[in-house]
């Protein structure tokens, strides 16, 4: 194999061998193109544009007119290659950059590329080596530059990029949501130096200072006191030294506290002080630590009397005396916290390492403009934080080397914020985070490494007739399994971790294998058998009176919603007992008073005039939207209120899609006139929600359906089932009217709840600023 | 030549050096201000030399227009000490009464007239205490009394062995009060009392350096200033000391550099606030030179240092981008990292101590200008005065503070320097021997 090349040749004390098969690490590059790179002292990133085939899965109505036979499918189900772009970053070790230039070259296919960007230090150094192995031309990239691009773009595009570390708190990473604006900010950038930058605009941002203090110091000055050569070995020293050995504290001259100062007496008045006056010998740990306090604080200082005099909260550290290390993010954030008073954060960020070579990247592909897509981090080819960290993983560091990667997919549709959120800064679309609730993260962790053998199951039976379908599920489920062991040690390496990010990184793993959409047949029969049942059941709720009919609409929706193939519990029935009807699974919902029970309040605001314009977002297929949703929605319509159905873009688990309900409207509206009438008179639309998860970001949605939302003066929001309405949204605060509805199919999260399984949650919630309009 | 006048040629200097007697040789560095007029030996008839050249010096605001008899009444018994334990070095000012009578002499208890001896007849005590004789003001009028005021040190880590002299010279008999300032006056109160049954008045530092600051600057009024700077800070061919006029000095940053450094913003003679510190000061210079050289003085330190090149320790902005990193406006000769050169094996193996020792010393310095700097603008304040030990015959910081300053503001600000740097805090702490509150 190509890249361990390295190792035979002997005379290098460095084994340049790569354990992992490189075609892992170096994924996609046969359609690769446009490359960007970034050296830097010790670690190269590359970076490039690659497309990647994968399949989906599509539906397309059959003609219905012609003839209604029974017992033919609804719509037909075809599995079609797509090719979507993805963005690739890798990290290694500089030691093994020659291997890698050859292991590019021999799977270059395309030519078309003449150029490869580059930025960082060591792109001098290593220019003609590039130039004669890849045949590219380098062209050079301002340093600066593309690290404020780089950082712009993760900043934007990548939820959860930015944390707060706190070494002893019960989670060490507080993750921050994306914040809509990301501007102004400062970036305090510690190479060998420090840079201080301040970040307006895309293309403005200004450096205002720096110190010639920085990693470069904390190398070089720890070098000579210690005689320890490495970077990595100097932090390891400082992780076992005691400061106070060295450094002359407060209560050295005071014998306690400076009290009329409040300068505490732990506090350090003279970093090697106790060097200058006391005629020992002093360890290197000892050193070491003293030097990375003095130097960590010394930054600390500089970046808060840079932010009170620009006037800036938001402060972002990186560079190589950051890149991960829990060691200089202890002791900068200690600084920062102790100079500000916790007026200023200090904030690190996941990727951090990639941020030069993402931003030459965008400069070379600013013909493509990336930054008018958006992108997001595909869970299944990126390490996640800290993968490389030895004291935290040693297992993962021992089989994959010292390889990081970082993969983005490009959305076919850009995201925006939900613009009936009531303070978009302050939204968090998750109920728990699991990095923060032990308990919590435990259960689930389990919860879905039990289920793993039923989704690959499922997963083979959805391709029976497809090649290699038993290989490829065997491969997801390994991927998968490693994913969920990793998470089990690093929780935060993808940023908070949630049921959502578990369930997105499951999909995002099935995608991998090309299991596009397992539930699609599953799906096609339950939406056949729900569709024959419609005008039976809305029959029978229009002969009841207004107060029973509300109701049973209600009912109907929370049956509709037991139906859930995403829900162990009830995959279990449905597979045992296919019979399982809609009529049974209204017997087994929880009687009034629900678990969390609003009924009356809406029931009063029903009686009250009819809403401009409600937007659902729906859940399952089958019962749920045939049964559940239609009939309830009808209502509304026949009340004057226009519906907007948001459904998912892409397939996740047993949800509806949009292509499938565009279908499974038009059947509705064939057989039902109101239906029919809504739709061409506009009053019900079908838009998509932009994402492809059992769960719901209302930060991240459809571009066009916030335009929707807007055009049609929404004043009524309605989040159903689990996933969008339990594990994410519980809290979300709305600025209109909104409904939150589910059937908790799980006991463990019924019992926490304080219910049991199949309670029901029917949450109404008013804004009090129009609480206080109406009364 | 004029006797009383800022400046002096060399030949002059080079004559009034020659005429100190070998006893009041202090290590001095040649970078030091050149002319020490009022290089004073001790005055009593013991002084190892005798007085070569006394200048007549009358405070311009020494409170003689008080009445007499209210003076006495209020007056503090001698001896009149001030002292300042800081974390690396004591200072101690002495007040020695020049206008003793006939009949004050008959009844000065033995004691006291030891401790006047023993102080002023000497210039250095044991190994490490120090007279700085060209720092003493002579004829000072103070509480209505005449005299000179002495400036002392000595290593912290010396201060039982003072205790103890304290202690054979029945100082406690005296039943004066000591006031003291620093970190040492807290910390070391129950050795005082203890080791040699002295009670302290302890005051703050801060108040008592400010105090000090701008006492000592009121009652200087020739020889040479108290109050200097550094004309053409940017030009090492015209860069030269010249005198500043402090006369109105608010609002100022005091920058306080002894082992560690401490930042005030100070807008009037009794509200000041400290706005921050840092612990990068002249222990860290000292502390890490010892590390990495052997040494053990702050003299040998700053000597090496006078000696060396940093320019081969440090990665310099031009090491990086072959010359000015245009776009942001970083000269190639501005630092980019600290050391940074050292990170590389042969580099370290090719520096000496000397350079080892400036680049700390550059390092350091920078830093706390840098800082002073960000402390300036948050404020508000052009006017920097630098004051502690750390300045000591360290004309190599005070032209970098002072570069630094002017280079990265454009010349908005200015860095000041004061002759008595590091005893301004004794000096403050002496003031408050009339009010033993």
């Amino acid at each position: 194999m190509a890249l361990s090349s390295g190792a035979d040749r002997g005379s290098h004390s460095m084994d340049k061998s790569i354990t992992l098969p490189p075609d892992e690490i170096f994924r996609n590059l046969e359609n690769a193109k446009r490359f960007a790179i970034d050296i830097g002292g010790s670690l190269t990133k590359l970076a490039y544009y690659s497309t990647v085939q994968h399949k989906v899965a599509k539906v397309r109505s059959f003609d219905h007119s012609a003839k209604e036979t029974e017992g033919d499918p609804l719509y037909e189900i075809s599995v079609q290659e797509e090719i979507t772009a993805r963005l690739h970053f890798i990290k290694f070790e500089n030691a093994y950059i020659e291997t890698c230039l050859d292991f590019i070259k021999d799977h270059l296919v395309n030519t078309e590329t003449k150029v490869i960007k580059a930025t960082g230090g060591g792109a001098h150094k290593f220019k003609d080596l590039i130039e004669k192995k890849l045949k590219l031309k380098v062209d050079k990239e301002d340093e600066m530059t593309c690290l404020i691009k780089g950082c712009n773009f993760v900043l934007k595009n990548i939820p959860h990029e930015a944390f707060v570390y706190a070494k002893h708190a019960d989670s060490e990473f507080r993750f921050q949501n994306t914040h809509p604006d990301i501007f102004p900010y400062l970036l305090i950038n510690i190479g060998s130096g420090v840079s201080i930058v301040k970040v307006e605009a895309e293309d403005k941002f200004e450096r205002i200072g720096g110190s010639s203090i920085g990693g470069g110091t904390f190398w070089g000055l720890g070098a000579l006191l210690t005689k320890t050569k490495r970077f990595d070995e100097l932090l390891q020293l400082a992780s076992k030294g005691q400061h106070t050995n060295v450094d002359m504290l407060v209560k050295d001259i005071y014998g306690g506290a400076y009290g009329s100062l409040g300068l505490t007496g732990d506090l350090i008045a003279s970093s090697f002080g106790k060097s200058a006056t006391t005629d020992k010998e002093f360890s290197k740990e000892d050193m070491a630590k003293s030097l990375l306090h003095m130097i960590s604080n010394d930054i600390g200082q500089l970046a808060c009397l840079y932010a009170k005099l620009h006037n800036l909260t938001r402060v972002y550290f990186g560079g190589f005396f950051i890149r991960g290390h829990p060691v200089t993010m202890h002791t900068i954030t200690y600084s920062i916290n102790f100079f500000t008073k916790g007026e200023v954060q200090a904030l690190f960020l996941r990727h951090e390492g990639y941020l030069g070579a993402i931003g030459a990247f965008l400069k070379g592909a600013e013909e493509d403009n990336p930054n008018q897509y958006s992108w997001g981090e595909n869970y299944a080819g990126s390490s996640g934080l800290m993968s490389v960290s030895p004291e935290l993983n040693p297992v993962q560091r021992a089989r994959s080397g010292t390889f990081d990667m970082l993969e983005m997919d490009r959305l076919e549709r850009q995201l925006v914020n939900l613009p009936l959120l009531q303070d978009p800064t302050s939204y968090i679309p998750d109920t728990v985070d699991l990095t923060e609730d032990v308990l919590a993260r435990e259960y689930w962790l389990y919860c879905f490494e039990e289920a793993l053998d039923g989704v690959v199951k499922r997963a083979i039976a959805s391709q029976k007739d497809q090649p290699k379908a038993v290989e490829r599920a065997e491969k997801f489920r390994q991927k998968y399994r490693h994913k969920l062991q990793t998470l089990r040690h690093q929780p935060f390496a993808y940023g908070s971790l949630t049921v959502r990010s578990l369930l997105d990184t499951r999909e995002h793993c099935l995608n991998e294998f090309n299991f596009p959409d397992p539930y699609s047949k599953i799906k096609q029969k339950e939406n056949d058998m729900a569709l024959k049942y419609y005008l039976k059941v809305v029959k029978s709720v229009e002969e009841l009176s207004w107060e029973q009919r509300q109701f049973t609409l209600v009912k109907g929706l929370l049956a509709g919603n037991v139906f859930d193939w995403g829900a162990k519990a009830v995959s279990d029935v449905l597979e045992s007992d296919p019979e399982f009807g809609f009529e049974q699974a209204k017997l087994q919902l929880q009687e009034r008073p629900w678990l969390v029970d609003a009924y009356n309040q809406w029931i009063e605001r029903l009686k009250g005039p009819p809403h401009k314009c409600a937007l659902f977002f729906v859940d399952n297929s089958g019962i749920d939207i045939i049964l559940g949703v239609f009939p309830f929605i009808r209502e509304l319509l026949i009340r004057g209120t226009e519906v907007v159905l948001a459904s998912n873009s892409g397939p996740a688990l047993n949800d509806v899609t949009n292509s499938e309900l565009q279908i499974l409207t038009e059947r509705i509206a064939a057989m039902d006139p109101v239906i029919h009438t809504a739709l061409k008179e506009d009053r019900l639309a079908l838009v998509q929600n932009g994402s492809s998860s059992p769960c719901l970001d209302l930060s991240r949605l459809d571009k066009v359906l916030a335009t929707v939302v807007r055009e049609r003066g929404t004043d009524l929001v309605i989040i159903e089932g689990m996933g969008r309405a339990i594990h994410t949204n519980y809290y979300a605060m709305l600025s209109c009217e909104s409904l939150k509805l589910a059937v908790i199919k799980n006991s463990w999260l019924a019992e926490r709840l304080g219910g049991k399984i199949f309670s029901v949650v029917f949450k109404y919630e008013v804004p009090s600023n129009i609480r206080e309009i109406k009364s | 030549m004029e006797l009383n006048g800022f400046h002096c040629d060399g030949e002059g200097c080079a004559e009034e050096k020659e005429e100190e007697p070998p006893a009041l040789m202090l290590p001095r560095s040649k970078t030091e201000t050149p002319c020490s007029l009022i290089a004073t030996p001790g005055a009593d008839s013991e002084a190892a030399g005798g007085s070569a050249l006394r200048e007549q010096r009358v405070s311009k605001s020494t409170p003689v227009m008080l009445r007499l008899d209210s003076l006495k009444k209020n007056r503090p018994p001698f001896p009149w000490f001030g002292m300042d334990i800081g974390g690396t070095l004591v200072k101690l000012v002495y007040f020695e009464p020049k206008d003793i009578t006939a009949e004050e002499e008959q009844e000065e208890v033995e004691s006291l007239k030891s401790i006047r001896r023993y102080l002023t007849s000497h210039t250095a005590y044991g190994k490490t205490g120090i007279r700085d004789v060209h720092l003493e003001l002579s004829d000072l009028i103070l509480w209505g009394r005449k005299g000179n005021l002495h400036f002392i040190r000595f290593p912290t880590h010396e201060l039982p062995a003072f205790l103890l002299m304290g202690r054979d010279k029945h100082f406690s008999s005296l039943h004066t009060t000591l006031c003291a300032t620093g970190g040492g006056a807290f910390k070391y109160e129950d050795d005082f009392r203890t080791m040699a049954n002295l009670q302290l008045l302890k005051l703050d530092e801060l108040d008592c350096l400010i105090k000090g600051v701008m006492y000592i600057y009121s009652v200087v009024s020739s020889g040479p200033p108290e109050c200097y700077y550094f004309e053409h800070p940017t030009d090492p061919e015209r860069c030269e000391q010249k005198a500043y006029n402090l006369e109105d000095p608010y609002p100022l940053l005091l920058v306080n550099i002894g082992s560690g450094v401490s930042i005030l913003a100070v807008y009037s003679k009794d509200n000041y606030k400290r706005v921050t510190g840092t612990s990068l000061g002249g222990g860290t210079f000292l502390g890490l030179c010892c590390l990495l050289t052997g040494c053990s003085t702050f003299e040998e330190a700053l000597a090496m240092a006078t000696e060396g090149e940093s320019t081969c320790v440090d990665k310099l902005v031009r090491d990086i981008y072959g010359g000015d990193y245009e776009r942001f406006g970083l000269p190639g000769w501005a630092v980019a990292s600290s050391f940074g050169n050292m990170i590389c094996k042969e580099k370290r193996d090719s520096v000496s101590k000397e350079d080892l020792a400036r680049a700390t010393l550059v390092t350091i310095t920078n830093n706390i200008g840098s800082i002073t700097r960000m402390c300036a603008l948050n404020e508000n304040i052009e006017r920097v005065v630098f004051v502690g030990n750390f300045l000591r015959v360290n004309t190599l910081s005070m032209k970098l503070l002072s570069y630094a300053l002017d280079y990265w503001s454009k010349g908005q600000l200015k860095a000041l320097f004061l002759r008595h740097e590091g005893y301004f805090g004794a000096v403050g702490a002496l003031l408050e021997l009339p009010n033993p509150s």
